[in-house]
This record gives C-alpha cells, structure tokens and sequence, in this order.
C-alpha cells in the first residue's frame, strides 16, 4: 500500500540576487507501507531538501505529496501520520525536560492517550518497543544521563508515539557510536516491519543503505540519477555517479593489489573531478557531466531516463538518468528543463 | 629487547631492527583526574617504523584521542600521564628522550618532528585571517630566517601539493568547502616536512567520495615525502585499507596488534570481529548484522578481568578473574599480538572453548 506519494516534487529557495536556486527537482516517488527506501547521495545534493518538503518545513515549489492518496490532508492530521527521527540525538531531546516529558508530550498531544494511567502505560510501552528497559528509571531520567544510543531510542519512541504511518530517519545512526549503529538500523527494520511503517532511510553510506532498504535512490545536485532494488543498483551500479560513490566506500575483502589499483584509477580520474570546482554552467545538460568519466556530446543535453537492469529493459524498476543507456543514444528527443541557475 | 614485552600490553617487538623505528611508546599510561582518576590509557606500547602507516581502532571513549595527545605531550589538567616511556629516533639517527624535553625544546619538536591533524581539523583555521597568513606563521615561528617571498612560494607550494589553487592563499577559511579546508590542514601538517604525522579522525565529517579523495592524497604524499603516519579513526574498515599494521584498543589497551591485511579474515580478539561485524561489506553477501552489545567500563574502576568479558558473546571463566595479557599468536607476517584468553592454550583447553581462529566468515 502507498503511504505517500510524491509527485514532480521540486523545491527552491530564494537567492538574494536571481533567480531562486532549485535544491530538488522534479523528484517522483512513493513510499510503500512496511518497505523501506534508502536516499543515498553527498552533502548539498538535497536530501535535506526533499525531507523538509515531506515533513512540510518548507513548502514545495512545485508538486504535490500525496498521503494516503489524499493531497489536502489538514497540517495537524500531516504532521502525526509523518514523522521524523533526527540525524543528533544530543541536540533533538530537550536537555531539561525527562524522557517521561518526552514521550507523553506527543501522545497527550495527538490524543492517542488519556491522561494519567493510560498515559503511563503507553510511555511504558513505548520504552519497551525500542528496547529500553527497565522503564521505569528510563522514564524519569534526563537526556544528559543517557548514552548516544539510548537518546536515538528515546528520539525513535518519541516519533512512534502519535502512531505514525510514514518515518523519516534522517542519518540516524551518523552521530553514533559504530558498536552501536547496527543495533538502531535493526530496531528501526524490526519497528517498521511491526506497524507497518513506511520508511525513508537518508543517507551517505551505502553498505548500510543496502542491506536495510528494499530500493535505493541516488540523488545528485537535485536529481535523481540513479534508482533501484538495493541489490541492483549496489552491485551493479549504472550511472557513472553511482559507480563513483561505491568506489569510495572501503572494502573490507579487497586485498592489496586491489586497493592499489584502486587509488591509481581515482587518481586519474582527479583531473576531472577538479573541473567541477571551475564549471560554473552547466546549463540543460547532465548535472554530473563535469565530473563524469565517461561525458560525450549528448551529455550537454538532458539525459533520459533510461530503463537498465540485468536484462536490458528488465522490469525490475532499476532505473538511470544517463545517455549511455539511452536507446539509439543521442537520438531521444531532449525533454525540456527550465532555465535555472547554478549552483554557485 | 627482541623478548615479548612482558607485563606491558604493548605486542612484541617487531622483527626489524630498531634503526627503521621512528617512535617507541612503552608502557604508556594517562590517568584523568579526579575523586576516583578515570585511567583513560592503560599501559599502551607500540612502536612506529619510518615510513608505515599504523591505524589505531576503537569505539568513542577507549582512549584514541587521549593517547594521541600523550604521544605529543599535550595532555593538560586534569589529564596527566602516570607512566611510560617516549622515544623519537630522528632522522639524522638522535634518540630523543620525549618525556625529558623542556618547553623550548618541545615546541621545536613538534611540527618540525612531529606534526598532528585533529579531529574535526576543518575547524581548526582561524576564521578572521587568510590561508596564506596562517602558513605565513608557521614559517615565522619555525623558520624565523625565512624571508617573506620565500615564505609565500613555500606555502603556494605546500597548496598544490595538496591539490588546491595556489591562488587561495588570500582566501579566507570559509570561502573553502569542508573537504578543502581539510586539505588546507593537512599541508599545513606537512609545511615543516614532519617525521611523523598523527591524525586523529581526519576525515569523519566529510562525504565519502572527498574522505576518498583526501586519503588517497594522505597516501600519494607519503610515498612522495616518506613520513609515517598514525591514523585514529573509529573506521575499521577504512583502516583495513589504508593501514599497514593496525591496533585495536578497548578500555585503554591495546587488545590486538595485527597486520591490516589479513585482519578482515583473521580476526583473533572477539572485540576486533564485533568492530568488523559493524561494518557491513558494501558488496558481500547479504548476512544477519549485529553491533556489540553493552557499551565500554567505567575506567574509574579497575576491572577485575578481562574489560571485554561483560560484552563478549565467548567470556568464560578466567575472564571474570584474570585479565588477558597480549601474547604473541606467532602467526606468519606478524607480529600478530592478542589479548584474549580465548589464544592462551593455558586456558583453551581447561574450558573447552572454542578457538577463535577462523570464526570470521
């Protein structure tokens, strides 16, 4: 079942000189109930964006989120369906308040508890659902008291508590100890298979946006570039982008020679990397064309959306925005984009 | 000297010859201060050769850092160091007693010796001056006869080493992005040509593809300039890659002293297979992952076993009671050191536990 459905989504943000400067553009997706969704891609790519546009912090230039199929869901009703689970647990939980407040607050709030006993009891329940036991003395203690992961706990039951149907994790485990991280990554895969949650996994590593979601998207300067099942697109990237992100992760099997052949290849592929930081048009064509190792003459156009897979076409939904899958590349006829400017 | 270090829990000495040791900690200790001191660094011995890159490993608050900054004899109150010996073999073949230097003689040490990156180094420039200023005082305090010409090429130089524009040198800090700010540190680091560089979590805040970007720059610059580095990182998988030799430390002691390369397979420490475990291959095989449960001791208290033994999936009886010390695995390309009682034939048998040998899939 589709919990929300994102439409030509597209997000800008006013500049002071110009034209207004699109973080997000033209971004299509649903989220599926008791699925999860990685969006993987760099700083300044839009991740942030597109989570802020879904949890309605910004309001979209263009496009329309559906929730439950319905675009003109009321912001109180948005807001307990959506939630989210912030990248710092130091900075999300109020220091002075007790986690108790914490938890209560949401379910008083969205009336999913009475005061009282049943307030009680839900707190209760929540601590338990996240694995913080014994309650009790979780309840009553500040966030100070607790460790990095207990906070993310706190911070997961505390968006559990108006009984979401869509949770946004945004980098939920980046601020995290590595003991730890997996241990939150398989809570929140154990809760969302439980209530049945959608679930968006923001991003930058790959590993783990691999073995906790069913399908991966990659953004790139506002675009989608690649996306796909988790398996198709890790092991068979397509789009030169993503062929570059999961060259950069470590491979813990790779042997010496491998790791030197390694470097030498992303050393000569350097110069092109450091064009980027001297483009400053890029213009209609494929945003990854100043550092794209393989960029050719189409490439000032913009690239289709190619369907690849593992065989050609294939209808696993594995999808690339590039002109080296293109059919007849070079024929296709250029879908417009409007003018916009650059990213400075 | 070439006998296992005996009570420490620093490995073994190495096979090579003392002449390519470059650092040789012994028996390290650092204590913080305070109504019960928190002993943050536990007899921790190691000893760099010229030219290697030694990863040190761990969780947030097993001592890394602390370490780091003992090495280079920046502790301030209330942290102290207790114990333990220092020693620098120059390049020039002086051994140099670290402990023993007075305040003069460690502030031409360092940076010119020794240099360090620090965690978070993106934010380590001063934000109301240029790049090109801040070489500039470097040059001042260290090379006072530098003239300024001089002064400005060396530091246009140290930049395109680095991979920046020469240009940049009137650019102050926050008209570069993280990953240029990082490389700007890192020459920095350099600008003296150090014998050893520390660098403490270098590359943590950055995106992936420009952490890759900087380390292979880390790499091409060492093999150019032929410095050694120490690497701090809670990254287990990067320091597999990037390492020569690794250690892994867990409550203030080094609990596996290994070749990186054959550490993914051969993990011998149950604390070393948990850290691998946490990193999920990128492209292995799908396989159930699981962190390591519990979190770190109360280094205010000694603990009466092993550290690890209220964590560990294997603890048996004499981990309760005696604390493991690091033995030799006498495993080829070693020396391979492990703190486990698990590796100690004295206890295997006795309990009937299995080896951990072999158990990393």
């Amino acid at each position: 079942m589709t919990a929300l459905e994102v439409q030509n989504l597209s997000v800008d943000y006013a500049q002071a000189h110009g034209r207004p400067f699109r973080a997000v553009h033209n971004l299509s997706f649903s989220l599926e109930a008791g699925r999860t969704l990685a969006l993987v891609g760099e700083s300044g790519s839009g991740k942030s964006s597109v989570l802020k546009a879904l949890s309605r912090l910004v309001r979209p230039a263009e496009g329309r989120i559906l929730l439950g199929g319905r675009d003109d869901v009321r912001g109180r009703e948005y807001r307990r369906a959506v939630q989210m689970v912030f990248q710092d647990p130091f900075a999300s939980l109020n220091p002075s308040h007790t986690i108790d407040h914490h938890l209560r607050r949401p379910l008083l709030a969205t009336g999913r508890a009475r005061r009282g006993a049943p307030a009680d009891q839900a707190v209760t329940e929540l601590l338990g659902q996240v694995n913080l036991t014994p309650a009790a003395d979780v309840a009553r203690k500040r966030p100070h008291e607790l460790s990095g992961g207990q906070r993310q706990r706190v911070a997961i039951a505390r968006a559990l508590a108006p009984q979401p149907d869509v949770l946004l994790a945004d980098e939920p485990v980046s601020m995290l100890d590595v003991s730890i991280r997996l241990e939150i990554l398989n809570l929140l895969d154990r809760l969302k298979r439980e209530r049945d949650l959608a679930l968006l996994y923001v991003t930058h590593d790959l590993a783990t946006a691999r073995h906790f979601s069913s399908e991966i998207m990659v953004m790139y300067r506002g675009e989608v570039v690649e996306r796909g099942p988790s398996d198709e697109v890790i092991l068979a990237p397509k789009h030169p982008y993503t062929q570059l992100l999961a060259a950069a992760a470590p491979s813990t099997g790779a042997t010496r020679e491998q790791v030197r052949e390694g470097r030498r290849v992303r050393q000569a592929a350097r110069a092109q990397r450091d064009a980027e930081r001297r483009e400053i048009v890029v213009g209609d064509g494929c945003r990854f064309r100043p550092r794209c190792p393989f960029a050719m003459d189409s490439c000032v156009r913009r690239p289709p959306e190619a369907q690849v897979g593992p065989a050609a076409g294939g209808g696993s939904g594995h999808g690339a925005l590039c002109w080296l899958y293109a059919e007849g590349a070079g024929k296709a006829p250029a879908a417009t984009v409007p003018q916009q400017k650059p990213a400075p | 000297m070439n006998a296992p270090a005996t009570g420490l829990t620093g490995p073994a000495e190495p096979a090579a010859g003392p002449r390519d040791v470059v650092l040789r900690a012994r028996d390290i200790r650092v204590e913080y201060d305070g109504e019960r001191p928190t002993r943050a660094v536990r007899g921790v011995s190691f000893e760099l050769r010229r030219g290697e890159v030694l990863g040190i490993a761990g969780e947030s608050g097993c001592g890394k850092s602390t370490l780091a900054y003992a090495l280079t004899r920046m502790l301030k109150a209330p942290a102290r160091m207790t114990g333990g010996s220092l020693t620098f073999r120059t390049r020039e073949g002086e051994e140099l007693d670290l402990l023993s230097l007075d305040d003069e003689e460690l502030r031409t040490f360092r940076w010119t010796r020794l240099s360090m990156v620090f965690q978070s180094a993106m934010n380590a420039l001063n934000p109301v001056t240029t790049i090109g200023r801040q070489f500039g005082d470097i040059f001042r305090a260290h090379r006072p006869d530098m003239g300024k010409d001089e002064r400005l090429s060396r530091t246009r130089a140290l930049l395109e080493m680095v991979g920046i524009d020469a240009g940049r040198t009137s650019s102050y800090p926050h008209e570069l992005s993280g990953g240029m700010r990082q490389r700007v540190v890192i020459a920095m680091a350099l600008a003296l040509e150090p014998e050893v560089v520390i660098m403490d979590e270098p590359t943590t805040a950055l995106d992936v593809v420009v952490q890759r970007e900087i380390l292979d720059e880390v790499e091409r610059l060492r093999e150019e300039l032929g410095f050694s580095v120490i690497f701090i990182t809670h990254d287990l998988g990067l320091l597999l890659e990037i390492s020569d030799r690794l250690a892994v430390m867990y409550a203030g002691e080094i609990i596996e002293y290994a070749p990186a390369e054959e550490l993914a397979t051969r993990a011998a420490h149950p604390y070393t297979q948990g850290l691998l475990r946490s990193f999920p291959d990128l492209t292995g095989v799908r396989r159930e992952l699981r962190g390591i449960p519990g979190s770190p001791p109360d280094l205010r208290a000694e603990p009466p076993g092993c550290a690890f033994a209220d964590r560990c999936e294997h603890a048996f009886d004499p981990c309760r009671s005696s604390a493991p010390r690091l033995l030799d695995l006498g495993r080829p390309g070693g020396p391979w050191t492990a703190a486990c009682h698990l590796n100690d034939p004295g206890h295997r048998s006795a309990a009937g536990a299995p080896t951990t040998e072999g158990r990393q899939s």
